[in-house]
């Protein structure tokens, strides 16, 4: 197969995830969008590693790609305490209303 | 058009669908649900492409662990449902970014791989992985261990409700409802007068 469809619907992925970074105020909704941008790049190593360069002796966009889901994860860990803290502290998680540093 | 593509195709107009309906859902649990519909439909487009190692970790980690922290998170930060509240006054910018990031994107990956004949689908099996990761690679898989050790008990200490002693009797933390003249329901009393939070 060639590798212009995956590669395609990846950057459709990233894409959606810009999207939902810039337009959504949720914050956990703004870390789902994180998520699906990893995504995004994980299925552009696998696409390169098994359809460009299945030879490669060091697996590297596999590993890669494993490396990135297990990055993600640690993320989403961090990322959703962040959020509950934010929701203890203001009883909100609108990311436009954290503008403690704004000058 | 062989029967790969007809899969992968398949596999992808779930994939795409199941994104998009991620970010315009207005419903916050159907927003997560979606989610894992797309971490599924990835898993999936890794199957087609002959990797299944990693088809089956992004099913453990991604479906199963993150997705359902997703679903948690959402449930412990009671927030408002509708699409007014949930997106903000960006979305014509979300639009124009996002939509003219991906024609340039298609642009480039078309010009640059179009040409690319039609490749046979094989990679890796599990044991030349495993063999490269214990061998090539172990010193980026350790330190990886040691950034999980570190996420695990950084989300522990972040999440934790009194930095004094943890247990039963750590004080029941005070919220102030909309009393910071910075929330929303202060600046726009418009869209929550509706009894939505």
């Amino acid at each position: 197969m060639s590798p212009v469809g995956p590669l395609l619907l990846a950057a459709l992925l990233f894409c959606i995830g810009i999207y939902g970074i810039i337009a959504r105020r949720n914050a956990v909704l703004v870390l789902i969008s994180v998520e699906m941008m990893l995504n995004a790049v994980n299925i552009n190593l696998v696409t390169f590693q098994n359809l460009l360069y299945p030879d490669d002796p060091l697996v590297s966009g596999q590993i890669f790609a494993l490396f990135i889901i297990a990055v993600a994860a640690a993320e989403v860990g961090v990322g959703l305490a962040i959020v509950f803290n934010l929701f203890r502290n203001r009883a909100s998680i609108d990311v436009d209303d954290v503008d403690l540093m704004r000058w | 058009m062989t029967g790969h593509d007809v899969v992968f195709l398949l596999v992808a107009l779930t994939t795409a669908g199941a994104g998009i309906m991620t970010v315009t859902s207005k419903n916050l649990v159907h927003a997560a649900l979606f989610l894992a519909l797309t971490l599924t439909g990835s898993a999936a487009v890794f199957l087609v492409l002959a990797a299944d190692f990693v088809a089956l970790a992004q099913l453990l980690v991604n479906v199963g662990a993150v997705a359902v922290l997703f679903l948690f998170g959402l449930m412990l930060t009671r927030a408002p449902i509708g699409r007014e509240a949930l997106d903000g006054q960006h979305r014509g910018l979300a639009i124009g970014v996002s939509g003219g990031l991906f024609v340039l994107l298609s642009v480039l990956i078309i010009g640059a791989f179009g040409g690319e004949g039609v490749r046979e689908v094989t990679g890796p099996g599990v044991n030349e992985i495993g063999i490269a990761l214990f061998a090539q690679w172990v010193l980026p898989f350790e330190v990886l261990s040691m950034l999980l050790l570190a996420a695990l008990i950084g989300a522990i200490v972040l999440a934790r409700r009194s930095p004094g002693e943890s247990g039963t009797e750590a004080e029941p933390t005070h919220i102030e409802l909309s009393g910071d003249p910075s929330t929303e329901a202060e600046r726009r009393p418009e869209l929550t007068a509706g009894g939505e939070r």
